[in-house]
């Protein structure tokens, strides 16, 4: 039994993510929490890569590494104490926490266990899809496509009048 | 050895477990906000994973997926904005001196 270069590729990936996932929650500054959730982010991108997901690949890049991380930092700038180290703490109910995230996780990987799926039977080799995900995205899905773009407004517009000095 | 869906299904459901435990036991408000984009992520693993191993020529889950990110976005900006406005009036980010609304 011959391992492929994807599966290595897959394994590599998920110890980055799963690390760094781990890194978010248990560093002690959230400095460093923010920084573990930059790689995490990236190893997510790597990983659409391996699904043949390229255009998901590149929109988690621009978005969540691009955007969604540069706001937590600015964020984290505007609202840090320089002062403590432990930036990050933990709150009375960890340990409850922690419990309930090892239970759910039990009762996923137990569902997991006894589900079978039905695999398709071709799998699309070496196309790509993004043609095809545009066409969909502005042929079928376009009322949820513009139902998105007013969410955003509606976002943007909130953002600004929560955030502005008054 | 080949990939299968079900390595992709317990990677998003380790990482959604992390997100998820990380987003309970957290006092900071962005580091709640933070383990949240963890659990979305975690999300958008598996709903990648079934289009690409279930429905290939459909798209359907990469479509969702595409969503989840834009809503994430959205999320994230009026989140923290909401978190700078608390800043601002009671200088913490702890959610738990945050308890105005709690009886």
């Amino acid at each position: 039994m011959s391992i492929l270069p994807e599966t290595v590729a897959f394994y590599i990936v998920a110890v980055v993510v799963v690390i760094s996932a781990l890194a978010v929650v248990l560093m002690r500054n959230i400095v460093y929490s923010a920084v573990a959730l930059a790689m995490s982010f990236l190893g997510v991108a790597a990983l659409y890569l391996l699904l043949s997901a390229e255009f998901i690949a590149a929109v988690q890049v621009i978005l969540y590494v691009g955007a969604v991380l540069v706001l937590i930092l600015f964020a984290i700038m505007l609202t840090h104490d320089s002062q403590s180290s432990r930036s990050n703490p933990a709150n009375l109910q960890a340990p409850w926490a922690g419990v309930v995230a090892v239970a759910l996780l039990g009762v996923i990987l137990a569902v997991l266990a006894r589900s079978t799926w039905s695999q398709a039977q071709s799998t699309i080799g070496a196309v790509d899809l993004t043609p095809l995900l545009g066409e969909l995205l502005f042929n079928d899905y376009v009322l949820p496509f513009e139902i998105a773009s007013v969410l955003l407004l509606v976002a943007m517009i909130g953002a600004i009048v929560l955030a502005r000095q008054r | 050895m080949e990939l299968t869906l079900d390595h992709y299904l317990v990677l998003s459901a380790v990482l959604f477990c992390i997100g998820l435990y990380g987003a309970l036991a957290k006092r900071n408000a962005i580091a709640i906000l933070m383990c949240i984009e963890l659990m979305l992520n975690a999300v958008n693993i598996a709903l990648v994973a079934f289009s690409h191993y279930l429905t290939p020529s459909t798209l359907t889950g990469q479509i969702f997926a595409l969503f989840i990110i834009t809503v994430a976005a959205a999320e994230a900006a009026v989140g923290l904005a909401i978190v700078l406005a608390i800043y601002r009036a009671r200088r913490t980010v702890s959610v738990d001196e945050i308890s105005l609304m709690k009886w």
